[in-house]
């Protein structure tokens, strides 16, 4: 495969957050500071990283049958790291993110991801498409943190905006402001790529660990139609 | 952290109204979102989903906090924490799965379909671990967990209505399905912005 696609597959054409719609609770919840924004988006992409290319190097090792609890050992084991690495130094950016650090793990990108790429693929494609996905994260949070910030705070990165210091939005800094901003953008992408969004949408749910399941919610619901 | 049989109602009402209203874990806190979008088409699906949910929170927190304060804490393992919780809620909604499959087979028709979903929802582990920062006693963490649920029942039954409604209306193409539906939730979100105060008026 084209190693500059895979790299930047994550970045626009396959944006986890935009596109396939992933990881949208630390999207909406870590995105009213621009730093914050980084801040999450770096300490994803290193476990996204880390996570993909051990799961690449040991995907011949795991049965298939135990994968999934596998892979939550591994990726707690990376999120374990990040998390301590970033207390000692980023007290800062730990103190922002709080809960949002640990839940890294249940990152449905993160598990995507393994389920999707790494388990199929070489550890350097792996390893390519983590950092992709990780930097279109990083890109799709800085997006909504910026308008948020921008005109909910009327800073960028803690910086004042000129002209928009007395006129702020302080709605968009708050939790309904993260969910129309982050609607609004999806509308967009809709636009932008003709559709293409919603479609890439159920790709994202076959990599979903809950894929299975959810499947059977929908075969239920299904069969209680056609009795009905 | 005070003793177990420490009792302070009041308090405890006071956590649990703020759970469900004031901190709703998905309007305002942003946790289980992935559910919260996924399952709250229909009424039926939204209920089964939630009553899933307080049912594994209560189970989670009743294991993670002996954990935390019998094990991590006086071994000095407190970094295993995300690691421990994780595996401990996982292996559990799988056992609870297998349990209720054997011998409670009403209970499982209802639920057992969404347990497995929960495993990865980030409302239970992020209840687990609030809780331990929080600081809470045993009692206070079962209330807190309770409330988080009931607050996750009510934004999702709340919603369902919501989107009942919405596919009658006619959306325009670029917002079909997840944009107007994101939409439409930060307009719930703002309704329980009239909460914020109630709490503090009722119990001053």
């Amino acid at each position: 495969m084209n190693r500059l696609k895979v790299l930047t597959n994550g970045l626009i054409r396959e944006n986890p957050v935009l596109v396939l719609i992933l990881g949208t609770c630390p999207s909406l919840a870590v995105s009213t500071q621009a730093s914050n924004a980084i801040g999450m988006g770096l300490a994803a992409t290193v476990v996204l990283l880390c996570s993909n290319v051990a799961i690449s190097a040991l995907r011949k090792i795991i049965p298939d049958n135990v994968r999934i609890p596998c892979y939550i050992v591994l990726i707690a084991g990376f999120v374990t790291v990040v998390q301590m690495l970033v207390k000692a130094y980023a007290p800062a950016i730990d103190e922002q993110l709080g809960i949002f650090l640990p839940l890294i793990v249940v990152n449905c990108i993160i598990l995507g991801r393994a389920e999707m790429f790494a388990n199929k693929n070489t550890v350097f494609a792996s390893a390519l498409d983590g950092i992709g996905m990780g930097l279109g994260f990083t890109l799709a949070l800085l997006a909504m943190a910026s308008i948020r910030e921008v005109f909910g705070s009327g800073t960028w990165f803690g910086l004042a905006v000129p002209g928009l210091a007395g006129h702020k939005v302080s709605i968009l800094v708050l939790a309904p402001g993260g969910f129309f901003v982050y609607g609004v953008l999806i509308a967009l992408v809709n636009k932008l790529t003709k559709g293409k969004a919603g479609k890439n949408a159920e790709q994202g749910c076959a990599g979903c660990p809950a894929a299975a399941a959810c499947g059977r919610l929908g075969a239920a619901d299904e069969a209680k139609e056609r009795e009905a | 952290m005070e003793s177990l049989l420490h009792f302070d109602f009041k308090g405890l009402v006071i956590i649990l109204m703020s759970a469900v209203l004031v901190n709703n874990y998905v309007l305002q806190r942003f946790l289980g979102i992935c559910s919260f979008l996924g399952v709250s088409k229909k009424l039926d699906q939204a209920t089964g989903m939630s009553l899933a949910v307080i049912f594994v929170m209560l189970l989670a927190t009743a294991v993670t906090w002996p954990i935390q304060y019998y094990l991590l804490e006086p071994y000095g393992l407190g970094y295993m924490q995300t690691v421990l919780f994780i595996l401990v809620i996982a292996a559990l909604v799988q056992l609870v799965e297998i349990v209720i499959k054997k011998y409670i087979p009403a209970l499982y028709s209802a639920l057992g379909v969404y347990l497995p979903l929960i495993t990865t929802n980030c409302a239970v582990l992020a209840v687990a671990i609030l809780n331990v920062d929080s600081r809470y006693d045993f009692l206070a963490s079962m209330v807190n967990s309770l409330g988080s649920g009931l607050g996750y029942f009510l934004a999702m039954v709340l919603f369902s209505g919501v989107r009942a409604r919405m596919e009658d209306g006619e959306t325009p193409a670029a917002f079909q399905d997840l944009p107007i539906t994101l939409i439409a939730a930060s307009i719930v979100s703002i309704a329980f912005f009239g909460f914020a105060g109630v709490i503090d008026k009722l119990f001053a």
